[in-house]
């Protein structure tokens, strides 16, 4: 369990107040300019030694990216980007750091900017989030005034702009290459890859897009050294991480917590368990709705971290934790997810813009009792023709979640199904529409 | 991949105002001078408040003259994202959420609340014109299910009993706070008990 002094969110739930001067009792902006008077090599050196992995749901290695940033400033500027596009369902953590740590990202923005050459730095928000951007841009505005940002920031030497970019309720937006579009003024779809963004990102310029997390525990990172943080949780899953744990348990709530710890304790301890008791667990979503479920057997011992989660064939993803209990109808929960995806798919690729809509049709079916048996085998076929043959990730997104479904709960679906009719009555299934919006009619 | 149709009344002209023209040359300072069309979006945003809430095609010709870009670009951004309201919404403009973790929460309970107060179908106004509600996906709530948001507050911690008193009180046109229904200020755990031997303050 993670100890006070060690926990990096000391205002995660607002107990000490949010503002500037709250912010820098709590050590924020203490030592900023001796930090980057280091040096890039040393910040990159150092963040390597921490190990820390990208919190926004792929866990690829900070450090690391930060060094593909070319090192001198050429023809075109540099830009940091700061993802905080936060839409998966079943995560909430950035909406507490935008609301009461905000400082926290935007020192280590600054100190982002400077390790990758960044003069300006967009943070990206879902435009649902607008009390939450109002917020940031009243703690950035408070950052101006104590010359921490703008022209010679911070006194380092370095000038360094924050703006604000709101969203406009597009889950896709969340993929980096697809909010560097939707920055652009384009609709968010996600660009081809390679060139990857750290060479040709926003306007055609260098840019390294970091989750709002990531960037928000560098400064502490830093002052208190690589290796401290490399000393929690568990080898190459360090760190602390902030879980969201939300669904059937009694207390839900947001917990900073080391990395490897067992999901039981998780649930029990910091959650208030499962409503109903341990033994009334369903399934889990481990890490917000585009991994897949884990029955209750692998829930029993699983630690959350992103290798063993690898190794039970889900992801640690958001760690957005989603206790379903045995009172759901876990095919209604999941048809619900397939619908999520049908919605949010941007239509670029065929395999997914076709496939979401087709998981979700079955799934309905399936949940409405209505499915035959081909349907199941349909299904599992859909989900391996969308995933690997998308632009982007949410091709897997999409199909993971229906895999692990049938993968765990493959009895309940059978149950739910009936051999082929000899006579098939021609069912009118309307077509690229929201079908919800036509349930009477449908299927 | 969402439902979206275009108004069939439609405003003949459409132009900033004065404030907004002020706010459009401040957005425009935030993007680089060859990258105008990067203010599309906050552009759009600015001509839903100015328009009740909803965007008019000639709000989209007005700014792709604006900003020196084809009107289909324009067409496109407003269509793609699902937050531009391309038809008149409500006064009080509800969005429920009603993806996985709100339901199992009992979101579906709230919908209900709301085809019988507000209106059968949504994205339909309510018969005094000031209410209308749409289900939306995850907005980003999820410990604090299940919840809606209200223009642009949200509303969170709901039950059944606390949703019918938000509804009517947007009936009455006077809305209560937003926030948590359940007197939450955060998301720490409720249960009062200590979490990592320190007592979280509640209030």
């Amino acid at each position: 369990m993670l100890k006070i002094e060690n926990r990096i969110f000391k205002n995660l739930y607002n107990q000490f107040g949010w503002e500037i001067n709250d912010a820098i009792k709590r050590d924020d902006w203490k030592d900023t300019k001796k930090l980057i008077d280091k040096g890039r090599e040393w910040i990159i050196n150092e963040v390597k030694t921490s190990e820390l992995r990208g919190r926004g749901g792929a866990g690829f290695s900070t450090g690391l990216k930060w060094s593909f940033a070319p090192k001198e400033l050429g023809s075109r500027p540099h830009y940091l980007v700061i993802n905080a596009d936060e839409s998966e369902p079943g995560t909430c953590k950035d909406r507490d750091i935008l609301r009461f740590e905000p400082q926290k990202l935007i020192e280590g923005s600054l100190i982002a900017g400077f390790t990758v050459n960044a003069h300006t730095c967009y943070i990206y928000i879902r435009g649902e989030y607008f009390n939450e951007g109002q917020r940031l841009q009243k703690a950035i505005d408070q950052a101006y005034e104590k010359n921490f940002l703008g022209k010679n920031a911070c006194g380092t030497g370095w000038d360094f702009d924050i703006h604000i970019h709101y969203g406009a309720g597009a889950y896709i937006c969340g993929e980096e290459t697809a909010l560097l579009e939707s920055i652009e003024g384009n609709k968010g779809q996600p660009r081809l890859k390679p060139p990857f963004p750290a060479l040709v990102g926003l306007y055609g310029c260098p840019t390294i897009v970091n989750n709002v997390e990531t960037i928000a525990v560098v400064p502490t990172i830093l002052r208190k050294g690589g290796k401290w943080f490399a000393s929690l949780g568990k080898p190459k899953n360090t760190g602390t991480k902030i879980f969201c744990i939300s669904g059937n348990v009694n207390s839900p709530c947001n917990v900073e917590e080391e990395m490897g710890i067992p999901l039981k304790e998780l649930i029990e301890k910091h959650a208030g368990g499962v409503i109903g008791g341990w033994e009334n667990l369903q399934a889990v979503i481990p890490g917000g709705s585009s991994m897949p479920l884990l029955s209750k057997k692998i829930c029993d011992t699983i630690t959350m971290d992103f290798d063993s989660l690898i190794e039970n064939k889900s992801g640690l993803g958001t760690a957005g934790v989603v206790v379903i209990n045995k009172d759901q109808d876990i095919i209604a929960c999941m048809a619900r997810i397939a619908r999520f995806y049908k919605h949010e798919s941007c239509g670029q690729c065929t395999p997914c813009r076709e496939g979401s809509g087709w998981m979700w049709r079955i799934l309905d079916r399936v949940e409405k009792r209505k499915a035959t048996f081909n349907d199941i085998k349909l299904l599992s076929d859909v989900t391996k023709q969308i995933e690997g043959h998308t632009i982007c990730a949410f091709g897997e997104g999409s199909a993971w979640p229906v895999q692990g479904l049938l993968r765990h709960f493959k009895e309940e679906v059978e149950s739910r199904c009936r051999e082929e009719p000899v006579i098939k009555k021609k069912v009118d299934n309307p077509y690229l529409v929201d079908q919800h919006l036509l349930e009477n009619k449908n299927a | 991949m969402s439902l979206k149709k275009v108004h069939d009344n439609q405003p003949k002209d459409f132009k900033f105002s004065d404030e907004n023209l002020k706010e459009a040359e401040k957005i425009l300072k935030k993007y680089p001078k060859k990258n105008r069309k990067s203010a599309v979006m906050p552009f759009l945003y600015l001509a839903q408040k100015q328009n009740d809430n909803w965007i008019p095609l000639a709000a989209m010709k007005y700014i792709a003259k604006f900003l020196s870009m084809p009107y289909i670009s324009v067409y496109e951004v407003a269509t793609f994202y699902t937050m531009y309201n391309l038809a008149p919404v409500g006064k009080h403009f509800i969005q429920v959420c009603t993806t996985t973790p709100c339901l199992i929460r009992g979101a579906d309970k709230i919908v209900k609340l709301c085809k019988e107060k507000i209106s059968e179908n949504e994205n339909e106004l309510s018969k005094d014109g000031k209410c209308s509600w749409m289900e939306v996906e995850c907005l980003g709530a999820c410990v604090s299910a299940p919840m809606i948001q209200i223009n642009e507050s949200y509303y969170e911690d709901l039950n059944e009993k606390s949703t019918t008193e938000i509804l009517d009180s947007l009936i009455k046109d006077k809305p209560l706070k937003p926030g948590s229904f359940r007197g939450r200020k955060n998301t720490a755990p409720e249960t009062n008990t200590s979490v990592n031997g320190e007592k979280y303050a509640q209030n």
